[in-house]
């Protein structure tokens, strides 16, 4: 198999001599598809990271929702109102943003030795060691910095619908439990982390279910932000390609985007799958429904 | 003799090299000749040739930044890379909010271009696609035509051949290419002559870049490297005028 896939790409020199099965096999592993298989994981990485970071946000905004501590109540709230109440592509576009210049504005004035005006007409301008990250920066620092960027904009606007669902879940643990804790003896925070915190997480499942197939329906949105992933790429590789490419070919975005959405497909009921089966699982010995018919 | 070669050694060991300062080109990588991504995967074209020689020449270390077209002016604003060059028009409006170097492609006629048999009369009176914020569609907004805009010159393309668009007006090597590349399906129409030229854009306050460019741009337009690499993108004597 290595040696046939070697003579393949050895053949790949001359692609205008190629014809059928060979020129598809030269043409899907030439250097700009190994970009695109690349992007795929790119996704696959915004979505590992996205969603733990997003459950942390979400918890903390559902803990702060919560709070009897009045000055942290209202952060919460207000963190859950904005978020959910602003559209989710403005905060795609402002939350980079907001964050890159931000970053750039501190280190303007503790880094740089003379410190200029940093709005000067049109422009926005840092001293050489404040940008971030430093012009002198490979390629690829530049890109993962864009991703960290992407992924905090991910995390802050799905940590918030999150955020709800949680506190939605804390409040639907039956009271006759929490008073039962009660007692027993249990303080406060005893009665939270041993009887409310482990069976509030049924009544958030469908609700974190749902986000993340948003989440994944959401990833697209990198593009939005100049990250190049599968959308980028997808369009890129479909345009019309003419002579002055080695393999020239008419309008095939549909293909290409047919490919993403088999791929989109596949991620969305994997994902079903596995969350009914968690759910399942879940209601084992709960008094619901779904836990008495599970255990019976 | 020893001696020499010790102190040349030392001096080997000891000298500082000259960091040569970085310098982030933003390109628009769709825009086929002008600027696109080859095969391989990486920037090439008219604009990815002549900055690497330029920055060369000024001895700058250039990496190369692919931008969407539509964001290309405010990124450069905001400092997310320093020039640009993605076949871009020197405009009045533009050289309000950026600054440009002189020249390095001389003004170009913009083409027309539609499916076979279709109509003079739809470029005046019909629909034409163009790119956001394009010569091309200030062009054809002004010109009675109803102007429909796509965010990449590619989407133009398609529009007319799928029918959205009785016509595309957009740079004439581009359109060239294209009428190739979609195999006779699209005939070209009129030409028109718009813009003022290519120019590297910079940030108005970014003087010395643009000194440096400009120091380098003369030179390759004396000792006639830019006329060569006009010719092998364009093949086009006429447009070699340097």
């Amino acid at each position: 198999m290595r040696g046939f896939l070697f003579c393949m790409f050895e053949s790949c020199a001359d692609p205008s001599s190629l014809t059928g099965l060979a020129w598809f096999a030269c043409y899907l592993t030439n250097g700009k598809h190994l970009l695109f298989y690349q992007s795929f994981g790119t996704v696959l990485g915004l979505l590992a990271l996205a969603a733990p970071l997003a459950l942390l946000f979400g918890f903390a905004g559902a803990l702060a929702k919560r709070s009897q501590i009045p000055g942290l109540r209202q952060i919460g709230q207000v963190y859950v109102a904005m978020v959910r109440g602003i559209p989710d592509v403005v905060f795609f576009l402002f939350v980079p943003l907001l964050i890159d210049q931000g970053i750039e504005v501190v280190r303007h004035y503790s880094l740089c030795e003379s410190t200029g005006p940093i709005y000067q007409g049109n422009d926005f301008v840092v001293c050489d060691a404040a940008k971030m990250p430093l012009s002198s920066a490979e390629p690829w620092v530049h890109s993962l910095y864009g991703f960290a960027l992407a992924l905090a904009a991910y995390a802050i606007v799905f940590g918030a619908f999150a955020a709800n669902t949680l506190d939605g879940a804390l409040s639907a643990v039956p009271t006759a439990q929490l008073e039962t804790a009660r007692a027993y003896g249990m303080n406060a925070r005893q009665s939270f982390v041993r009887i409310q915190l482990p069976q509030m997480w049924i009544y958030a499942l469908p609700g974190l279910a749902n986000l993340w197939q948003i989440l994944i329906k959401a990833t697209p949105l990198l593009f939005l932000l100049g990250i190049e992933d599968i959308v980028y790429w997808a369009r890129e590789l479909g345009g019309t390609k003419g002579s002055r490419f080695a393999y020239p070919h008419p309008d095939w975005r549909i293909y290409y985007f047919a490919a993403l959405l088999v791929f989109y497909m596949i991620m969305t009921w994997g994902s079903e799958k596995v969350f009914n089966r968690l759910q399942v699982r879940m209601s084992v010995g709960q008094a619901t429904l779904s836990g008495k018919g599970a255990a019976l | 003799m020893k001696k020499a070669l010790i102190s040349a050694l030392a001096a080997g060991l000891f000298a500082v090299p000259a960091l040569a300062d970085t310098v982030r080109m933003g390109t628009e990588a769709a825009y086929p000749p002008y600027n696109f991504v080859n095969d391989n995967g990486d920037v090439d074209g008219f604009d990815i040739d002549v900055g690497n020689l330029l920055c060369s020449l000024a001895d700058l270390d250039c990496t190369w930044v692919k931008n969407d077209w539509d964001s290309i002016i405010p990124n450069l604003v905001a400092g997310n890379y320093d020039t640009i060059m993605a076949g871009m028009s020197i405009t009045a409006e533009r050289d309000e909010i950026i600054d440009f170097s002189e020249g390095y492609l001389p003004p170009d006629p913009s083409l027309y271009a539609a499916l076979e048999g279709t109509d003079a009369g739809v470029l005046t009176s019909g629909v034409v696609a163009a790119q956001t914020n394009t010569i091309q569609a200030g062009y054809v907004a002004e010109s009675g035509a109803t102007l429909v805009e796509f965010a990449t010159p590619d989407e133009t393309i398609s529009a007319v051949i799928n029918g959205e668009a009785d016509a595309v007006l957009a740079d004439g090597a581009y359109i060239q290419e294209q009428i190739e590349a979609t195999g006779g399906q699209l005939v070209s129409m009129d030409s028109v002559m718009i813009g003022g030229g290519l120019g590297i854009g910079v940030r108005e306050s970014d003087t010395e870049l643009k000194a440096k460019l400009n120091a380098a741009l003369a030179q390759i337009k004396k000792d006639g490297r830019l006329n060569d690499l006009i010719i092998k993108w364009f093949d086009d004597e006429s447009k070699a005028i340097y």
